[in-house]
């Protein structure tokens, strides 16, 4: 399948900025199911932009600006093929080991009420294919897809306790469950071409690894492991740590950021 | 050199500038207030506030105006910006953060100074007073002293800059609290009282033997105003200070290699006292003149913070 | 803890009189009277404070700074104790050394299972972020500090690796200067190996390590956190002695992976960072993005191979409490011999036979938590009543894991100035090894921390510990001696010292 992507990203400082740097993770690689026909990442103003790699294997951009900056307009648009894979990955870069990403953090941290569902969806052997496709379904299950943009620092034990969540909140609950039960989960941030949502958003989902199988995606939004809909950019323990963007301003006032996301099948 | 650093030096320079003529002014007005003949009382008091522009901080503290309380509010009261233990505190903040700029012996003295203070509760008698007011003065001296034996290099540069803009300001003040006093309208000139505070105006920028060298006939307001404007032999008068503001920032263009709009705006200011006449200042209104002055200073103050990118 | 101990000067508790090479300080301390001795340390304290060699204590309402406690009767080390001491040092940080350069690489000690995987990877201070980048020249540790305790004559333990930050390099210096300018007959008597060139090994290591490319002359910098920080004094103390610029966060931009520091004269590139701020607070683009402290960019630079950072980022791992305890293993693993300086005897409780034996002798060890810090979640079996070693039973057996348990040592001790005169008080030492692309360095000295209330073995500044200076002899006696005719050549520690015809006409050859 052939997915087009256009992902544009608006800041508007309501002072203006002295300096602006930033880091990127906005760039996919290539892997046995997934072939980057075509990438580029623009500025609409002066920057230096230099390219790397960070602990994790994702590629990262690293943007300086230099003042006055009171408004960038970042746009991220390229086509990638992807292939039909069954979820399980093939041809990743993965310099860390999987047992790693049995740590938590502050958002995904399991509570009481996390626990006792994981292990009762897991059951006893919680790292098969069946028992995390289980999960899925019921993470997936539990909640009503949540409109609108995911809230900022929300802890996964609080998005546990709402009725509707995010794309970002269901993979977070995947993973602080499977963690929970001993199973190494990471988040996943990239785009999918079919969304539940009003309008398109950068999505995220989970992996978790399987012994014998390696690093499998869940996609707890669609219920599915993803296939060749989705495009994988980053990851990390967290959606903070695979987040496309981190950046630091240098001057006064608020920031008000605007994110189109369009993804488009080319037959 | 860092820009946070010349900031901090810049600063550094400033207060212990500020911390030594409060110090000066204090002891000045206890002579006046103790020593002369006729006691000056509260007005002298006031003046010494005027001076430092905090008049509206005592009042807010509800102390009576009295020696006592004045002097105490000037020199060892924590609670306002403008007392000389805050001025030490901000000035060895500065030279902390700029520690290894300075010598040993630089630093030492700045510690020493805040150390006077540390934990000194008690309040002061004249005597007391005069005492503590020496030790700051000593260890201003110290201080001053040692930064003439570190290098000549950019360091003390912007120190000795934080130290003439300071005293630019703080002699213009003095003029303008004192000009009623200067030019009295209508009174008897050459009284007892008057030449108090004559003398006590010279005693607070250190010119009262400079003042007989200078001028030989006696104690005349014209002279003193001349002698505070226009001498640029005087290190304390405004004409030395703004003389001293050029070369140390033509030395500093020199080290740098480069200029700003503050080497244009102290040139500028440079070249107008070069053609500025006491006598017509007086005759056209000394407030006026000291006022712009003052403004002038507070001008190139900002565009040094800009040039040298303080911020 | 009232145990016997062994004292460095008077020797081992039943021995009557001083170790023999150390006569001349006993006599020393007999000579001289106790007023005289207080007189001396009272000096040294008010230059101390002069200086401004002050900590900030946390928590103290007045915000006063105070300074250490200094005491004036040195810690003496033989030259034969030292050279022992140094061979151990340089094997324990090459280790570290190749332990970071494998664990942010390779991993093949985990690969060999020398190290249980969970250790490493469930540690927080293992740092995925900085995982795959090489520092320059591959040194991470650049500066050391290993805390050692001592029980007997040959007897010494690391009790604590210090690979991130060590502090109190400033201590051992400004010790000595008091002390020749306070007891300068000490230096005629013994001949003590000079510290004062600790901050020119320094800039040389820090110079060693700059990235390839910046030239003959590479910009070092020392960024401390500022000047409120408790260890400020040390930074400022260390960047003047070096002559280089400290520098705050505030004042480093990071432009196109490159590092420059903001001077009045526009920006200046920076290729050395010798920084005293935690990886937390280096940038927050990578480490806490909640934080505005740090230099976004600064880790991009640096995996760039545009700048060196000492110590490098992530070495938390190499000298964290729980990695402690495998220091045998891990520098048997690297350097392929037994470790030369032992760590104290601790017992992991994550395995059974350790756990059982800990639980069968709680009244005698030590026992502490491996996340815990500042003496919280600590046992002390000999002082403790009988409830807390019950607690401390049940909370083993439930997460055995989360504990090691060391036996209680007799500390040695050094004769100290207490308020009725000399009296035996027990110390540790950090000794501090530079690591450059060049080898490895022990300086001869350190800091000798004492606890000056009876008894007590807590010599942590905040505690109520406090510092005495540290000689390294250099044992002339010692020394390689070659006689010809009238010509005596003799070589020192220090380089050839020759004597032509006699003692009097003496020249120094380096």
């Amino acid at each position: 399948m052939r997915l087009s992507i256009d992902h544009r990203t608006t800041y508007r400082f309501s002072e203006p900025q002295a300096r602006v740097v930033q880091l990127l993770r906005m760039t996919p690689r290539n892997t046995h199911d997934q072939i980057v026909a075509d990438w580029h990442i623009a500025l609409d103003c002066d920057a230096r932009i230099t390219e790397g790699q960070d602990g994790f294997g994702n590629a990262t951009t690293m943007l300086y600006i230099d003042g006055p900056v009171e408004r960038i307009d970042l746009s991220v648009t390229g086509e990638v093929v992807t292939s039909h894979s069954d979820g399980v990955l093939h041809g990743t870069l993965e310099p860390l080991p999987a047992r790693l990403f049995l740590r938590d953090t502050p958002m995904t941290r399991a509570d009481a009420a996390i626990t006792e569902f994981a292990r009762d969806v897991l059951g006893e052997e919680p790292g098969t294919v069946a028992a995390l496709h289980r999960l899925n379904r019921a993470v997936g299950e539990r909640f009503t897809p949540a409109r609108g943009r995911p809230e900022a620092g929300l802890a996964v034990a609080d998005a546990f306790a709402r009725e509707t969540a995010t794309a970002r909140d269901l993979a977070h609950v995947f993973i602080a469950a499977a963690r929970a039960c001993g199973v190494p989960a990471r988040y996943v941030s990239g785009y999918c071409d079919r969304h539940d949502g009003d309008r398109p958003a950068p999505h995220g989902w989970a992996d978790a690894w399987i012994d014998g199988l390696g690093w499998v995606g869940f996609d707890p939004m669609l219920r599915l492991s993803p296939e060749e809909h989705h495009v994988r950019v980053a990851v990390g323990f967290d959606s903070v740590g695979a987040s496309p963007v981190a950046g630091t301003r240098m001057g006064e006032g608020d920031e008000c950021l605007d994110v189109a996301v369009n993804v488009t099948r080319e037959g | 050199m860092l820009s946070r650093t010349a900031a901090s030096l810049y600063w550094l320079g400033r207060y212990l500038e500020r911390a030594d003529f409060i110090a000066r002014l204090v002891e000045a007005t206890v002579r006046l207030d103790v020593l002369s003949s006729r006691p000056a009382g509260e007005a002298a008091w006031r003046s010494a506030l005027a001076v430092t522009d905090t008049e509206a901080a005592f009042e807010a503290s509800g102390a009576p105006l009295t020696r006592e309380a004045v002097v105490g509010f000037l020199i060892t009261d924590a609670t306002h910006p403008g007392s000389i233990v805050r001025c030490l505190a901000a000035a060895r903040d500065n030279a902390r953060a700029v520690r290894t700029a300075l010598s040993r012996e630089a630093w030492s003295a700045i510690n020493s100074a805040w150390l006077i203070f540390d934990r000194r509760v008690s309040p002061l008698d004249s005597v007391a007073t005069l005492g503590l007011v020496d030790k700051v003065k000593a260890e201003t001296r110290g201080f001053e002293g040692a930064v003439h034996r570190m290098l000549r290099n950019q360091t003390t540069l912007f120190i000795r800059l934080g130290q003439v803009i300071e005293r630019a300001d703080d002699t213009a003040r003095l003029l303008d609290v004192k000009y009623h006093l200067l030019l009295p309208a209508g009174e008897p000139v050459g009284g007892t009282v008057d030449r108090d505070q004559w003398t006590t105006i010279l005693q607070t920028v250190s010119a009262v033997t400079a003042y007989r060298w200078l001028y030989n006939d006696g104690l005349q307001p014209a002279n003193v105003i001349d002698l505070l404007l226009s001498r640029t032999e005087l290190p304390r008068s405004l004409a030395g200070s703004i003389d001293e503001t050029v070369s140390i920032l033509n030395a500093l263009a020199k080290s740098l290699g480069g200029q700003g709009e503050a080497d244009r705006m102290a040139r500028g200011r440079h070249q107008r006292t070069l053609h500025t006449r006491t006598g017509d200042v007086i005759a056209s209104g000394l407030h006026q003149h000291v006022e712009a002055l003052i403004t002038e200073n507070d001008h190139l103050h900002a565009a040094i913070g800009r040039q040298f990118k303080f911020n | 803890m009232g145990t016997p101990a062994f004292d460095e000067i008077m020797g081992p508790p039943e021995r009557e009189g001083a170790r023999g090479e150390l006569v001349d300080l006993c006599h020393w301390l007999q000579a001289t009277p106790a007023e005289e001795l207080r007189r001396r340390q009272e000096a040294a304290e008010t230059t101390f404070r002069q200086l401004g060699i002050t900590f900030a204590v946390y928590g103290d309402s007045d915000a006063s700074e105070r300074i250490i406690p200094f005491d004036i009767v040195p810690r003496i080390f033989l030259a034969r104790e030292w050279a022992r001491l140094s061979e151990g040092l340089i094997q324990r940080v090459e280790a570290i050394n190749a332990f970071l350069h494998d664990i942010y690489g390779e991993r093949r000690i985990l690969k060999e299972a020398v190290l249980p995987e969970d250790l490493i990877l469930g540690n927080a201070q293992f740092r995925p972020e900085i995982a795959g980048i090489r520092p320059p020249h591959d040194v991470w540790a650049h500066i050391c500090g290993i805390d050692l305790v001592r029980t007997g004559p040959d007897d010494f333990f690391v009790l604590e690796d210090n690979a991130r930050t060590p502090s109190g390099v400033s201590y051992m210096l400004e010790n000595r200067e008091a002390m020749v300018r306070l007891c300068p007959e000490l230096f005629s008597q013994f001949r003590v190996a000079a510290v004062d060139s600790y901050p020119d090994m320094l800039l040389e290591t820090m110079r060693s390590v700059s990235p390839r490319g910046c030239g003959q002359n590479p910009t070092c910098v020392v960024l401390t956190p500022g000047h409120y920080n408790s260890a400020y004094y040390e930074h400022s103390f260390l960047a003047d002695s070096m002559g280089v610029e400290l520098v705050e966060a505030a004042d480093l931009v990071v432009d196109d992976d490159v590092v420059y520091m903001r001077t009045i004269a526009g920006r200046v590139k920076v290729d050395v960072i010798y920084r005293r701020v935690d990886d937390d607070f280096l940038d927050p683009l990578v480490f806490r993005p909640d934080s505005m402290l740090g230099v976004p960019g600064l880790i991009a630079a640096y995996a760039a191979g545009n700048v060196a950072i000492i110590n490098a980022p992530g070495n938390g791992i190499a000298d964290d409490k729980a990695i402690y305890s495998y220091m045998p293993e891990i520098v048997r693993f690297y350097s392929g011999g037994e470790a030369k300086l032992p760590n104290v005897e601790t017992w992991r409780c994550r395995e059974p036979q350790a756990l059982k034996y800990v639980l069968d002798h709680l009244d005698e060890l030590v026992v502490k938590l491996v996340d815990g810090s500042g003496g919280y979640g600590m046992l002390v079996g000999p002082t403790a009543s009988a409830a807390e070693i019950e607690r401390f039973r049940a909370a083993l057996v439930a997460e055995p894991h989360r504990y090691i348990a060391q036996p209680t040592l007799a500390l040695s001790t050094v004769p100290t100035l207490a308020d009725a005169g000399l009296a035996p008080r027990h110390v540790d030492f950090r000794p501090f090894v530079l690591t450059g692309s060049k080898g490895v360095k022990v300086v001869p000295g350190g800091l000798t921390r004492v606890a000056l209330k009876e008894g007590s073995l807590v010599v942590n500044s905040s505690q109520g510990g406090g510092t005495k200076d540290s000689f390294v002899l250099m044992d002339d006696a010692k020394a390689m001696t070659q006689t010809m005719g009238g010509m005596t050549q003799s070589i020192g520690p220090d380089g050839m010292v020759q004597t032509l015809g006699g003692a009097d006409l003496t020249r120094e050859v380096r």
